[in-house]
């Protein structure tokens, strides 16, 4: 494998991501990485965020000092409202995700599978997990991208054949955004969009617990 | 008119009693009727089914409820936070047990509680460890996880503002649960910040109408997390 120092960065990932977040769409974030997104959205384009405990259009969080305890994320961060957005209550809130409004859902993941099978909620040697609102997101958003690592800490892949660790939901994931490759999950198996600068498709297939197909691969475009 | 406002918090906590099943509102810190968590700890009450986002956050607030051993059971979405540390050594230790429901499902619950139906079918879940042991039906095609009905004696809730009638306002993402609890229990207590003047809320405005609310504790003004440490 290439130099770890060619590595993705957090923000170079969620540039990525951003890049494919279309005119229009309502978008629900996860925690962690995700969060980084919305200031890669370019100007001109119209994406509006969701947040589960009921912000319809949530903006950047505040200036240091300012903000409202009463307007938060997900992840319990300090957020504001864009101009036009709308705070609705749990139930709404994920009538929205359960319900098919929500154009994407951005999140992480331990582990996704060659049929989109999503494990986010719970490591398999754990009893339990905190499942937040993932399994609803998850199961309702009409596309669902990860964004994650290409490989845990020790380097074992975290794109599998099949799925080792508790499901969070099945077949629901349709593109990967990874620190080494940007991955789509198709009915004939998963193809391999495009690679980061400095890294071949072989880099990739050796990390990945899947056959990827590599007919076509494009070179990540990377902010000087 | 039905008189709603309670001028004590042992007067707004009379219906909480050993063994209740009981729903408190908030997400994170917005939300949280504070007041009303501290005046159940007061109490002294035993043995309560809790239902509620999050476990608790340092030792105050839902941690202190924990720590001061009124809760049974904890049914909540997302236990395992850092913050969570006196829910965990609790649960631990075996003193605690957890019910751990995905957070539209839980939701989900207690409004068909609240508008008296049998349960609801959700793609929620479905091939996970959460629907173990859960009826699977498959409606055109696309399978649902059988969920059921999450009622509950007392529902201790957070507003921003009420008038007599009991009628409320919510303030920003602090509404999160609090109207969907409302609706779930027998004996709704809400906590709020400011009462107004009975035809003072725009009735097109209202989130949760009076009906839905039992007794009203009015607080003033706090910073969330007031009793942190």
């Amino acid at each position: 494998m290439s130099d770890q120092s060619n590595l993705l960065t957090r923000d170079q990932i969620a540039a990525c991501v951003a890049a494919d977040l279309e005119d229009n769409w309502l978008v629900n974030l996860g925690i962690g990485m995700p969060t980084l997104i919305p200031t890669y959205i370019p100007q001109d384009r119209d994406v509006m965020f969701h947040s589960e405990n009921g912000i319809v259009g949530m903006g950047p969080p505040p200036e240091a000092g300012e903000g409202d305890p009463d307007l938060i994320s997900a992840g319990k961060g300090l957020v504001t409202l864009i101009p036009g957005g709308a705070y609705v209550h749990h139930t709404d809130s994920f009538a929205i995700a359960r319900g098919g409004r929500l154009d994407c859902a951005v999140l992480g993941a331990f582990q996704v599978a060659a049929n989109g099978d999503l494990c986010n909620w719970r490591l398999p040697h754990q009893n339990s997990g905190s499942v937040g609102g993932a399994m609803d997101i998850a199961a309702g958003a009409k596309r669902v991208f990860v964004m994650m690592t290409h490989t845990t800490r020790e380097g074992d892949a975290k794109i599998v054949a099949e799925r080792t660790y508790p499901l969070t939901a099945g077949h629901v994931v349709s593109k990967v955004y990874t620190d080494m490759a940007v991955i789509s999950v198709t009915a004939d198996g998963l193809i391999l969009d495009a690679v980061a600068p400095r890294f071949t498709a072989d880099d990739v297939q050796a990390v990945t617990g899947a056959p990827l197909s590599t007919g076509n691969v494009a070179t990540i475009e990377v902010a000087a | 008119m039905k008189n709603k406002h309670a001028e004590t918090l042992d007067d707004a906590l009379a219906g909480v009693e050993d063994g209740a099943t009981v729903l408190v509102g908030g997400f994170g810190g917005a939300g949280v009727p504070e007041f009303l968590i501290d005046g159940v700890c007061d109490r002294g009450v035993r043995g309560i089914t809790l239902v509620t986002n999050n476990a608790g956050t340092g030792h105050s607030g839902l941690a202190r409820m924990m720590e001061s051993g009124c809760v049974a059971k904890l049914v909540c979405t997302f236990p395992w936070a850092k913050e969570s540390f006196v829910f965990k050594e609790l649960y631990d230790a075996g003193k605690i047990e957890l019910e751990v429901v995905p957070q539209g499902t839980l939701a989900e619950r207690m409004r068909t509680a609240g508008a008296g139906l049998g349960g609801f079918l959700t793609p929620t879940a479905v091939g996970t460890d959460l629907a173990e042991g859960k009826q699977v039906h498959t409606i055109d095609g696309k399978d649902y996880v059988l969920e059921l009905p999450l009622r509950a004696d007392v529902a201790l809730i957070k507003a921003y503002k009420v008038d007599p009638r009991g009628n409320l306002i919510y303030h920003k993402s602090a509404r999160n649960f609090n109207p969907i609890m409302a609706m779930a229990a027998d004996h709704t207590v809400a906590e709020v910040t400011e009462q107004v003047a009975i035809g003072d809320l725009d009735p097109e405005i209202i989130v949760t109408a009076g009906v839905f609310v039992d007794r009203y504790f009015v607080t003033g003004p706090y910073e969330n997390g007031r009793g942190q440490i």
